[in-house]
């Protein structure tokens, strides 16, 4: 009996291009990762892929594979290649640069644009700010916390594909989590920028993020506390 | 800020619509109970400002929530953005505006 093989569909080449099939040695807890690496190493040394962590923590190695934004690294074949088949292609919504390597600066803009990066209101020199666990605030942030900056949700959200201007849930994940952190000097700035086009109010709630998301996170829960929080603000006037 | 206030503007006009629609609905199935005529509506209608108060504020609501929602529309589906959309938009809503006041006068305006 011969050895059972994986049919391996990659897509080749950027926005033009094809998918070419590989025969690749089925293994036992084999990820789609360890296929992509099997394929590079053994049949095609000039394929381009991203990864660097191989253990979930890193976001680097998301695909589209089966037609669903995954992390590679944690995926494993037999959950999701049922016929033995596997096609594997590059994160939707995002520039190709080649095979199966995607473009996030837009992703990463995006985050700037959502004013996603924390403002310090204290230097090194003061003491740590106590800050309660228990807070509601704090709680909302933990909550959101944990993202890996992998843009599966980027990639899986319908309304970053018709609306250019949409930041995507990361970034407003991020938005979330800094406007509950009580730390952050200019958390009125975030509720800002999230109200400009494009922000939270353009999400349709489809939860496609939530659904795709690797570590389990909310982001559409996030968005709805920012839609929540900004006509707060702006009904009380302070929404500028 | 526009954004926000546009969603402020959508959601709220469709908080007021939710009531005013079952309302509307209900008279609809009230009203045709004995069949329909133009003198059975003028004659509830004509001169009451309590409906008059009701459909113009149903007019307004639909004038503030429909334009809103197709500009969403045409950003998304049809690719749709800059200025041009927001007037086009606009002139559908006073274009709803001018119709339901006319239609709401019809009905209440004339008589008693």
């Amino acid at each position: 009996m011969g050895e059972r093989t994986l049919a391996v569909e990659i897509w080749r080449g950027k926005e033009d291009g094809r998918f070419e099939t590989y025969r690749v040695p089925h293994r036992d807890s084999q990820t789609i990762l360890d296929v992509v690496t099997w394929v590079q190493r053994n049949e095609e040394p000039a394929l381009a892929y991203r990864f660097a962590c191989r253990v979930g923590m890193c976001g680097s190695c998301a695909m589209t594979v089966n037609g669903k934004p995954r992390w590679t690294c944690r995926t494993h074949v037999s959950k999701v290649a049922a016929s033995d088949r596997v096609r594997i292609e590059p994160l939707r919504n995002l520039p190709r640069i080649k095979d199966l390597v995607t473009d996030l600066t837009p992703f990463f803009e995006k985050w700037q644009t959502a004013r996603g990066r924390f403002e310090p209101s204290a230097t090194r020199a003061d003491p740590m700010a106590p800050v309660s666990p228990e807070s509601p605030g704090r709680k909302a942030a933990d909550a959101g916390i944990e993202c890996i900056n992998c843009a599966v949700c980027y990639a899986a959200c319908d309304v970053v594909a018709w609306n250019p201007d949409y930041v995507g849930p990361a970034a407003l994940n991020r938005a979330w989590t800094l406007v509950n952190d009580e730390r952050d000097a200019d958390r009125a700035g975030v509720l800002k920028a999230v109200s400009e086009a494009g922000g939270c109010h353009a999400c349709h709630t489809h939860g496609s993020c939530v659904e795709h998301c690797p570590v389990g996170l909310n982001p559409t829960a996030g968005i709805a506390g920012l839609k929540r929080m900004t006509l707060t603000a702006l009904l009380n006037g302070r929404l500028s | 800020m526009t954004e926000a206030r546009l969603y402020l503007l959508q959601r709220g006009s469709a908080m007021l619509l939710a009531p005013l629609v079952l309302i509307h609905l209900a008279l609809i199935l009230y009203a045709v109970r004995d069949g329909l005529s133009a003198a059975e509506i003028l004659d509830r209608t004509r001169g009451s400002v309590a409906w008059a108060l009701f459909y113009g504020l149903f007019v307004a609501a639909v004038a503030v929530h429909a334009p809103i929602g197709l500009r969403n529309l045409a950003r998304e589906w049809l690719a749709w953005h800059g200025p041009s959309v927001n007037v086009a938009v606009l002139a559908v809503g006073l274009v709803l505006l001018t119709l339901g006041i006319r239609a709401v006068w019809a009905v209440v305006g004339g008589g008693a």
